[in-house]
C-alpha cells in the first residue's frame, strides 16, 4: 500500500482506530475524548465510529480513571487513557506508577496490563509552570513501564500499534507542536519495534542522541554544521524504556563524541542515562567529554522568558562545536 | 454493635454452612495467628497485616457471591484470600516468600492473589485498588457478563481521594460494585473519629448518589445479608453501594507497628467483641453440637498448622527468577 502525508496526529489517530476496529475489546478513557475528540482532537472521528461505550468521556479524576483503566486492562480490556497535558501525570502516577507497572510483577505473573497512557507534552506555547514540563525521566526510573516518545507520524503511528500490541504498561508522551507536521505514512499496519532508535541522519564525526521536540532543531543543526565541515549523526531514539543502548553505542563507537539533546530540565534528565550509557558502553571510543543540551533548571516560565530556558539549535551546534574542539 | 448478642438468625442457611463459616473464622483467625508469631521469630521479613477479630467481614461478605464474582481486597488481606477458598499452604508459602508462595514468593503478606479464583489480589497502598476494582466491574458491564466486582477497603481509605474519584465515577457509569469498607476503629494510630466527621462512613455515600448501608461487621450473618442485597443490586444494574461492616482491630496496624494506640480499657472492650463466640450463640441456638464446633475448630488448626510447616519446608525462589514476570 502506498504511503500518504499524515500530521503526527492522523498517524496516533489512525493507529489506535485500526487497532480498534482489529480488537473489540479496546477502549478509550479520559475528559474530552467524546465527541470533542480528545484535547488536541487525536481521536477525531473514533466516538463516531466506536461510539460512547469505548470511547468513553469520564469525569475530571485522573487518579481513579487512570485506575479504571487497569482495572479494565487486566480484565482482558486493553485501554488507552488520555492525560490532557503531561504535567497531570502526577496526579495518575500512582495508578502508573504503584499499580500498573508492578501488579505484574507481584502477582508472579497472574495479571497483564495493557494500558497506553497518552501524555501529551505543551512547551514553548506560553502556557507556563504547570503545563509545559517534559517528564519522561521520571517514568523510565520505574521498571515495569514503557516509555514511547515518538517525534514524527510514521514512528508515532508504528509505535502506537506496537504499544498496544506489547501487552505491557506503557507510557506514549506525544510533542503537541508536533501534531500537525507531516511525514510520509503508510497505510499498512507496520509495528515498529520497542527498544530500537532510528539514525534520523547519518554522519561520521560526532553523534547527536535526541529524541521527540528536540530532533527536528538537532537536524537543523547538523545541517548548519556540515557547512563547517562537521559531520554529524542524530540518533532518534523514540523509546527510552527500553532504552537502545546497543544502538547508541554503536553509533558512539563510529563517531567517537556525543551530544545528548533533550527538551527536559537538565539535573536528572534521560541525558544523563544515555551519556553514562555511552560511558559503560564506549569508553575506550570517546575523544571528547559529552555534553548535554537541554533546558535549565527552572520552572517553565511564560513568554518571551520561554526562550531563555529551552534549548534551541544553536545551543546544539555550540555543544557540537565544543566537543570537536 | 451489641457485642454479647448472638449473630443474626437467616433460616435460609443451612446449619452446615453456617458451620462451614465458623470454622473459616477460625482457619483466619489461626492462620494469622502463625503468620503473626512467624514474623516474630524472624521467618520472614516486612510486615504482616493481621485482621484478627475482623473474620466475620470476608466470610460473611464473601459468601454472599457467586465463585465467579471476583474480589479485590488490601494489605490486610489474608482472611479475603481464605474465605475465597485459596490455597492456605500457597497462602503461608507467600507470606513467608517462598517459591511456593501463590505468587511465587515476591508478592509477600500484603501482595496475594489467586486469579483462578477471581481473588484479583490484595494491594499495599491505601484506596489504590478501588478504582481498579471499578475498571474490572466496568469490564463486567461492558461484557454484560453478569459478574460483580466486590472491593475491600479500611476506613483510612475512605479518607484518600481515589476513594471518592471512584465512588463519583462507578455511580455515574452503574457498574456493578460492591464497596466494603471494613471500619475497624482505627487507620493506623489514628481514631476515625479524629479523621472522619461522619457517625457512620455510610454517610459519604449521601453525596454521591448511591446507598450507604451500615452494619454490624462482627456478624457474619449481617454482613452476608447485607452484601447478598448490594451484589444484587449491581448485578441487576442498579449500580454500587457502599457497604460500612463496623469491627474492631485487636492487634496493631501491622506486625512492625511501634506504638501504642489504644488504652487498657479500649483494649479490654474490645476482646469482648470477638465475633467467634457471638457466632457460636447462633450456631448453638441452630443446634450445632459442641462436637460439631469442636471439630471444626481443630480443622482448622490442623490445617493452618500444615500450611506453615509447608511454607517453613518450601524454599526461597531461585535468585535468577528476580527478573521474571515484569513484562508480558
Amino acid at each position: 500500500m502506498p504511503a500518504r502525508e499524515l500530521s503526527m496526529a492522523e498517524g496516533i489517530n489512525e493507529a489506535i482506530r485500526h487497532e480498534m476496529r482489529r480488537d473489540p475489546n479496546i477502549v478509550l478513557l479520559g475528559q474530552d475524548i467524546g465527541a470533542y475528540g480528545g484535547t488536541f482532537g487525536v481521536y477525531k472521528g473514533l466516538f463516531d465510529e466506536f461510539g460512547p461505550e469505548r470511547v468513553r468521556d469520564g469525569p475530571l479524576a485522573e487518579a481513579a480513571t487512570t485506575g479504571i483503566g487497569i482495572g479494565l486492562a487486566i480484565s482482558g480490556m486493553p485501554t488507552i487513557v488520555e492525560i490532557e497535558f503531561m504535567d497531570f501525570i502526577t496526579i495518575a502516577s500512582d495508578a502508573i506508577v504503584n499499580q500498573a507497572a508492578k501488579m505484574r510483577y507481584f502477582f508472579g505473573g497472574q495479571m497483564q496490563v495493557p494500558l497506553v497512557v497518552r501524555a501529551p507534552v505543551v512547551n514553548r506555547l506560553s502556557m507556563g509552570a504547570q503545563h509545559s514540563q517534559c517528564l519522561e525521566a521520571w517514568l523510565m526510573h520505574v521498571p515495569g513501564l514503557r516509555v514511547i516518545i515518538p517525534s514524527n507520524a510514521a514512528d508515532a503511528k508504528g509505535l502506537m500499534l506496537s504499544a498496544i500490541r506489547d501487552g505491557n504498561p506503557a507510557v506514549f508522551i506525544e510533542h503537541v507542536r508536533l501534531y500537525a507536521s507531516k511525514c510520509a505514512v503508510e497505510e499498512a499496519d507496520v509495528p515498529i519495534p520497542l527498544g530500537k532508535l532510528r539514525v534520523a541522519r547519518e554522519g561520521r564525526q560526532v553523534t547527536i542522541a535526541t529524541f521527540s521536540g528536540m530532533v527536528k532543531p538537532c537536524l537543523d543543526a547538523a545541517a548548519n554544521l556540515a557547512k563547517e565541515g562537521i559531520d554529524c549523526e542524530v540518533l532518534d531514539l523514540r523509546t527510552l524504556a527500553p532504552l537502545d543502548r546497543e544502538g547508541l553505542c554503536a553509533s558512539v563507537k563510529k563517531t567517537g563524541r556525543l551530544v545528548v539533546a533533550h527538551e527536559a530540565v537538565k539535573t536528572g534528565g534521560a541525558g544523563a542515562e544515555i551519556a553514562q550509557t555511552a560511558l559503560e558502553g564506549a569508553f575506550d571510543y570517546l575523544q571528547a567529554p559529552i555534553v548535554r543540551v537541554a533546558a535549565k533548571d527552572l520552572p517553565i516560565p511564560t513568554g518571551k522568558l520561554q526562550d531563555a530556558v529551552f534549548p534551541n539549535s544553536a545551543d546544539v551546534e555550540n555543544a557540537v562545536r565544543t566537543v570537536m574542539e | 454493635m451489641s457485642h454479647n448478642q448472638p449473630s443474626t438468625f437467616n433460616f435460609q442457611l443451612s446449619l452446615d454452612t453456617l458451620l462451614d463459616w465458623y470454622e473459616r473464622m477460625w482457619t483466619i483467625r489461626y492462620f494469622e495467628e502463625n503468620a503473626v508469631s512467624s514474623y516474630r521469630k524472624g521467618l520472614f521479613g516486612g510486615s504482616t497485616h493481621p485482621c484478627i477479630a475482623q473474620e466475620a467481614i470476608p466470610v460473611g461478605a464473601i459468601a454472599a457471591l457467586a465463585a465467579t464474582d471476583q474480589v479485590l481486597a488490601t494489605y490486610r488481606g489474608h482472611g479475603h484470600a481464605i474465605a475465597r477458598g485459596l490455597d492456605l499452604k500457597a497462602l503461608m508459602a507467600e507470606v513467608l516468600c517462598k517459591e511456593t508462595g501463590c505468587c511465587g514468593g515476591r508478592g509477600g503478606s500484603m501482595h496475594v492473589c489467586d486469579v483462578s479464583k477471581d481473588f484479583w489480589g490484595t494491594n499495599a497502598v491505601v484506596a489504590a485498588h478501588i478504582p481498579i476494582a471499578a475498571g474490572v466491574a466496568l469490564a463486567n458491564q461492558l461484557r454484560k457478563n453478569g459478574r460483580v466486582t466486590a472491593v475491600f477497603f479500611g476506613d483510612g481509605a475512605t479518607c484518600e481521594g481515589a476513594f471518592f474519584e471512584t465512588l463519583n465515577t462507578a455511580t455515574l457509569w452503574k457498574v456493578p460494585l460492591v464497596l466494603i469498607c471494613e471500619n475497624n476503629g482505627y487507620a493506623m494510630s489514628v481514631p476515625t473519629k479524629m479523621a472522619i466527621p461522619l457517625e457512620n462512613i455510610a454517610q459519604r455515600a449521601d453525596g454521591f448518589g448511591l446507598p450507604g448501608v451500615s452494619v454490624d461487621g462482627n456478624d457474619p450473618v449481617a454482613v452476608f445479608d447485607a452484601t447478598k442485597e448490594a451484589a444484587a443490586r449491581a448485578r441487576e444494574g442498579g449500580g454500587p453501594t457502599l457497604l460500612e461492616c463496623k469491627t474492631v482491630r485487636w492487634e496493631r496496624h501491622s506486625a512492625m507497628s511501634a506504638g501504642k494506640f489504644q488504652n487498657e480499657e479500649e483494649a479490654m472492650r474490645w476482646k469482648t467483641a470477638d465475633p467467634i463466640p457471638r457466632f457460636v450463640k447462633t450456631l448453638q441456638a441452630r443446634g450445632a453440637s459442641d462436637v460439631a464446633l469442636r471439630t471444626r475448630q481443630e480443622r482448622a488448626k490442623r490445617l493452618t498448622d500444615e500450611a506453615l510447616e509447608f511454607a517453613i519446608q518450601s524454599k526461597d525462589p531461585q535468585p535468577e527468577t528476580a527478573g521474571d514476570f515484569v513484562f508480558a
